[in-house]
């Protein structure tokens, strides 16, 4: 109902590194603080001190367990908000043009003053990456702090979204993912950066770094024995070779400096 | 619809102003950017300029705004109207509640200052309360390092002249190989997240050693989800595995570690075990170009660790044969310690082996020639880029102080602490342990202490009980229950205050410390405690002043509170003379300023004492002529010196306010360093940045800054010699002897050299009844932090259930939803439950200090943090069970103190679900009402 620019002329999306991930809700606090009182109508949260808290955040991070076929279970943070993708069905589906993909550089926002809160946008959404304001009764999602990338205010330096600045492990990476030479292509190309859930047929512009292969299964404990060799049996053979090995210092028994 | 796309404005102006201060939101102490609107706080970010932080910010941090918000602020000082634990009070005054709290306290000061005991918990202003207190004239004083980490410090003080956090770090920037002991999502904060980025980012691996594989632990490379409470013997294990193979740095041991100094091997002398010292008091060593002792100093010394000094038919060794000769023994052997640990011999080689190959294989060499103390110049720096962290993981046990002892062991056997690559320290660390005070607990009517409160004994001597046996201190610090106990006994005072042993006490004074609630063991016990009456209706202890800036669940059981301020409300400094902020490569401090004023009628609580000090003419805050020095903390902060040009902030010093580290008071001195961020740093030079405790150039710098008067070389202690001169008591030596019942005990756990031993709760209880040990993990979201109430941080962990393993899960048959019984010897809760694969088969945990009182917070009474939310610690007691020998023995560490919260063992079984949690507490009255309903608000336009 609402179309998608023919082409964009930058993708700017994040490049999110689930290696280095703690799961510490850094970002999503920043985020929520940044947008409480930057672009669109206020973030609010419903019964903030009651017994069902239920605000809105444009970023989440889940946990989930994965239990490999050999080796330990592991624990994955997976931090969640809008990919911005290429064929972003929250978009075709808005009926007031709310909610479109800005042609310059991808990112996909809601006009507030144009959203009906119908919700169909976040029923779209594969990735429920959408929230509807409970108090403001408007579609809220993550800018990509449209409001902070090109702020002419703040120093270039800061020219980020505010989860990429504040995250405190550094595995969250800004910039250009159309323009195969820009550090974000060239760290998903080095890591094999994934798309979420590619076969939805979005074409997220956001892309994910998966987990190194852990080093914990039995099979990796190979191989390191040659450094545990031992040099003696028992005290009187180890004294003995402590002998010889203080002998073999740098200037031992003599009155040279010690390098 | 045809594409088209809306203006959207850019470039919105951000703010009005910044204004950077530091967090309070845990103890990493961070800078922020604190944006202003319209003279509010409107958005908090990092300081990118900041030593600590360098921008990043945590959850908690940007979540700051909802503190200074937060509808469970306390708004006035407060006198209590109802009974203890009711929550009624009302408003007063500040001035009728100074005149309250002097009534109450000058006459204590005048006649008999240890009827007051001041317990400050999360306090960063530890230098300056200890000053009020030691002015005060009360031997009981102390912060929360006892239940927290005293095991960690302590171990580390005695071993090697700091510890880890605040004391140093892993070379981030050089480390190979990380190695993280039960340090889960804290200690610290923000720069282990840090770090371990940089360390993801050059493909350095991280081995993380936790029963729980959560935080930094899920991002661990390698997990080994050991037994909690054996980590020592792991450790030694490992400790094993290197000398059998010979991996361990000579050179290092024989040059700056006390490896080669003999030690007393005459079983008939006083001084058995003690190390051999020349006339001037010099330790020695055997010179093995002479093979004669000569001081450890001499010059051209060759120290050696092979051979033995025979005299007068006695043989003395070196303590590193000591230690050789223990480790190596089979009882360390991976194959004996696998099972007790939960872990496979394999991988204990494995990891020992990994150790091996890094230190020595990818050894570092940086061309940056240095000097150490005996004058020796070397021309590289050499490092072992094995590095390693732990917290409270492994120092909350009783075994706490000898495991982290064994720790610290293992790094220098490899030689990587103060080496590139490896862990090093931040100013003032390190400091030898005779740089230390000892303890001081002598009180004299209308006169101060007779010294520093907290310090680190050298022997029996320096414990302070009287000729009785009879404990200075009303938490027993420095006795033989805990000779080492350098934190205090916070979670012991209220307990012996109510039993009136070793006496009674008149006032129990706190600071943002929650001791009716999760801050104890034994949470309902100590209500009752803080509730009980004699017959005739008198409180058993008489009365309790607290302070903090929330409506927390303490403030119901206080009967005068004085209210206050926030953090960005305030004036503070994060100080060299306290905990400070310093980076391995710089020192550094840092202040807090009021970037906003209260809107309510509080106070910052080191002025309240000042102004308590100034009304009462304490010593130290007066002049001669009785007025006082200082009107408020800020006044404080740039006047007061602690010794001559030394004051507690370093920049800014001297009257143009260009000097560093000493220098007279600059009035200005807060301004600059509002002008400067908030912060000082001062960089050490390049010759000085490794090998600190050995560095003639660390130790020039060191006293041109004033950390030292003279510079204060040492060498590391694989052997501690304070630990062996309470053995040698316990074995009958000196007049001051420990009590029969400890006797034992004393020569069992004071061991020089490390020891394992298994956590006491398991000789006290069945290990068979209760089979699964029970831990608790602050989330990075809140750790540390007084701020769970905060609306958008109690979205992310507003509940906490009790986290099963599969094992567990699948033997009881528990589904999603259900609820269990957990049972500890002490008491019961009963609480939902979660599945977690990821898990230690024979260990369960939750989330500490999720769970909530009614009536708290300013949080409504169906908040899930007050219905399903728990503590733990109902299930922990301050005391082990009786076993029977008519004793009641502390759960603590018996060296420390240290309150042994994760030697806890349980038993659970699968009961329907209750309406909400077990035990329900009656809901207390909100001093402040409750929060509004829903939240929507933009600073500004």
């Amino acid at each position: 109902m609402t179309d998608l620019p023919a082409s964009t002329d930058r993708k700017l999306g994040l490049v999110i590194d689930l290696d280095t991930c703690v799961g510490c809700h850094a970002c999503v606090i920043s985020c929520k603080g940044w947008n409480t009182e930057n672009y669109g109508a206020p973030l609010s949260d419903a019964d903030a001190y009651g017994g069902d808290p239920s605000g809105t955040f444009l970023n989440r991070v889940h946990s989930y367990e994965i239990t490999p076929e050999e080796g330990p279970a592991q624990l994955v943070h997976f931090p969640k908000s809008c990919l911005h993708c290429e064929d972003a069905p929250c978009v075709t589906v808005c009926p007031t043009g709310a909610s479109y993909k800005r042609s310059e550089d991808g990112i996909v926002l809601v006009n507030e003053d144009a959203c009906i809160g119908c919700g169909l946008c976040a029923w779209a959404c594969p990735y429920g990456a959408r929230e509807l304001d409970a108090l403001e009764g408007v579609m809220k999602k993550c800018t990509l702090c449209v409001d902070r990338i090109y702020n002419n205010t703040l120093p270039e330096i800061d020219r980020v979204p505010s989860c990429v600045r504040t995250c405190p492990a550094g595995a969250r990476h800004f910039g250009d993912l159309g323009d195969p030479d820009s550090d974000v292509s060239q760290l998903v190309a080095a890591r094999g950066g994934m798309d979420l859930m590619p076969e939805q047929g979005t074409k997220p512009v956001n892309k994910y770094l998966p987990p190194r292969p852990k080093q914990d299964r039995a099979e990796d404990l190979d191989s390191l024995a040659p450094y545990l060799a031992p040099v003696a049996e028992d005290q009187s053979g180890f004294l003995g070779w402590l002998d010889k090995a203080l002998d073999r210092l740098p200037g031992a028994r003599s009155d040279e400096e010690m390098s | 619809m045809a594409y088209s796309q809306p203006a959207v404005e850019l470039s919105p102006k951000v703010s009005d102003e910044i204004r950077k201060t530091t967090c309070y939101m845990c103890a990493c102490r961070c800078g922020i950017d604190v944006h202003m609107k319209d003279g509010k706080v409107a958005y908090i970010e990092g300081n990118r300029d900041h030593p600590v932080n360098k921008g990043v910010l945590c959850a908690k941090g940007s979540a700051g705004i909802m503190q200074v918000n937060a509808p469970s602020r306390l708004k006035k000082p407060l006198l209590r109207t109802g009974p203890r634990g009711s929550g009624e009070f009302r408003e007063i005054s500040w001035d009728e509640a100074y005149s309250t709290a002097v009534g109450w306290l000058n006459e204590l000061h005048e006649t008999a200052p240890h009827k007051l005991a001041f317990f400050t918990g999360r306090d960063q202003s530890q230098s300056f309360t200890s000053f009020w207190a030691q002015n005060f004239g009360t031997p009981n004083y102390a912060a929360h390092g006892g239940f927290c980490s005293v095991n960690m410090a302590a171990a580390g003080i005695y071993t090697m002249g700091g510890a880890f956090w605040e004391f140093g770090q892993p070379d981030w920037d050089r480390s190979k190989l990380l190695m993280i002991f039960g340090v889960a999502e804290d200690h610290d904060s923000n720069p282990i997240k840090m770090g371990i980025g940089k360390m993801k980012a050059r493909g350095a691996k991280i081995i993380g050693v936790n029963p729980i594989r959560s935080g930094y632990n899920a991002v661990a490379d390698e997990w080994v989800g050991i037994t909690p409470g054996t980590d020592g013997l792991f450790i030694l294990s490992l400790v094993h595995c290197l000398l059998k193979a010979g991996k361990i740095d000579l050179s290092y041991l024989t040059r700056f570690t006390n490896a080669p100094v003999l030690v007393n091997g005459d079983p008939h002398s006083p001084e058995h075990g003690l190390l051999l010292r020349d006339a001037d008091g010099k330790m020695l060593v055997l010179d093995r170009r002479t093979g004669k002792p000569a001081a450890f100093d001499a010059p051209g010394v060759q120290p050696d660790l092979a051979g033995t000094w025979r005299k007068a038919g006695i043989t003395h060794r070196p303590s590193f044969q000591l230690l050789a000769e223990r480790y190596m023994s089979d009882d360390y052997a991976p194959e004996a310690v696998a099972e007790t640990c939960g872990l496979t011999a394999e991988r204990i080689r494995h990891i020992a082996a990994e150790l091996a190959r890094v230190a020595f294989e990818e050894e570092i060499e940086i061309d940056q020639p240095w000097t150490d103390f005996r004058g020796v110049k070397h021309d590289k720096m050499i490092g072992r880029p094995v590095s390693f962290h732990a917290m409270r993981g492994i120092s909350a046990h009783s075994n706490g102080f000898q495991t982290c002892r064994a720790l610290h062991v293992l790094q220098i056997l490899l030689g990587s602490v103060e080496v590139p690559g490896g862990f090093r320290f931040k100013p003032p660390y390190p400091k030898p342990i005779e740089a230390h005070p000892t303890p001081h607990g002598h009180d004299r009517p209308g006169r101060p202490l007779d010294g520093p409160h907290l310090g680190f004994p050298r022997g029996p001597e320096d414990l302070l009980i009287d000729e009785n046996g009879i404990p200075d201190r009303i938490d027993k610090a420095f006795t033989w229950e805990n000779p080492l106990s350098a934190h205090g006994l916070m979670h012991m005072v209220i307990s012996n205050a109510h039993a009136g042993d070793p006496y009674p006490i008149d006032t129990l004074f706190m600071y943002m410390a929650n001791m009716s609630w999760n801050s104890s063991m034994n949470t309902r016990g100590v209500i009752k405690m803080l509730t009980d009456r004699h017959e005739d209706g008198r409180y058993v202890i008489p009365r309790i002043i607290y302070s903090d800036a929330y409506s927390s669940e303490m403030v119901a059981y206080a009967d005068l509170i004085l209210p206050d301020t926030t953090y960005l409300e305030r004036h503070d400094c994060i100080s060299l003379l306290d905990r400070p902020i310093c980076e391995a490569d710089a020192a550094a401090d840092a202040i807090r300023w009021p970037v906003v004023e209260p809107d309510r009628d509080v106070k910052g609580f080191q002025s309240v004492l000042i102004e308590l000090a100034n009304r009462m003419s304490l010593p130290g805050f007066v002049h001669e002529d009785g007025t006082p020095k200082w009107t408020d903390y800020a006044d404080y902060i740039t006047s007061h010196e602690r010794r001559p040009g030394i004051g507690p902030l370093m920049g800014f010093r001297g009257e143009d306010g260009d000097q560093t580290g000493r220098g007279a008071p600059n009035p200005d001195q807060l301004d600059r360093y509002i002008e400067n961020g908030g912060f000082a740093v001062e960089h050490i030079p390049d010759e000085a940045l490794y090998y600190k405790p050995w560095n003639s150039a660390y130790q020039d710098w060191a006293v041109s800054l004033g950390l030292f008067d003279t510079p204060q070389p040492f060498l590391f202690s694989l052997y501690v010699e304070p630990m062996r001169r309470f053995q040698l008591a316990a074995e009958g030596h000196g007049d001051r002897q420990p009590p029969e019942h400890l006797r034992e005990r004393i020569k069992t756990v004071m061991d020089p050299l490390p020891i394992w031993y298994p956590p006491f709760e398991d000789g006290h209880i069945d290990p068979v009844e209760y089979p699964i040990h029970a831990l608790t993990q602050r989330p990075m979201a809140m750790y540390h932090s007084w701020g769970t109430q905060n609306a958008w941080l109690r979205q992310l962990h507003g509940h906490n259930p009790l986290y099963l393993p599969t094992r567990l899960w699948q033997q009881h048959g528990f589904a999603e939803g259900d609820w269990a019984r957990v049972s500890s010897a002490h008491g019961a809760i009963t609480v939902p439950v979660a599945h977690m694969a990821a898990l230690n088969e024979n260990t369960v945990w939750t989330w500490n200090a999720i769970g909530k009182r009614k009536g708290a917070w300013a949080l409504s009474d169906d908040a899930p943090e007050a219905t399903k939310g728990f503590l733990l610690n109902h299930l922990i007691h301050e005391l082990l069970p009786p076993k029977g020998d008519g004793l009641r023995w502390a759960n603590s560490d018996p060296i420390t103190g240290q309150a042994a919260w994760f030697d806890l063992r349980v038993k659970i079984e699968k009961v329907p679900a209750p309406d909400e949690s077990q035990p329900v507490f009656p809901p207390i009255k909100s001093p402040v009402g409750r929060g509004p309903k829903d939240l929507a608000w933009k600073v500004g336009k």
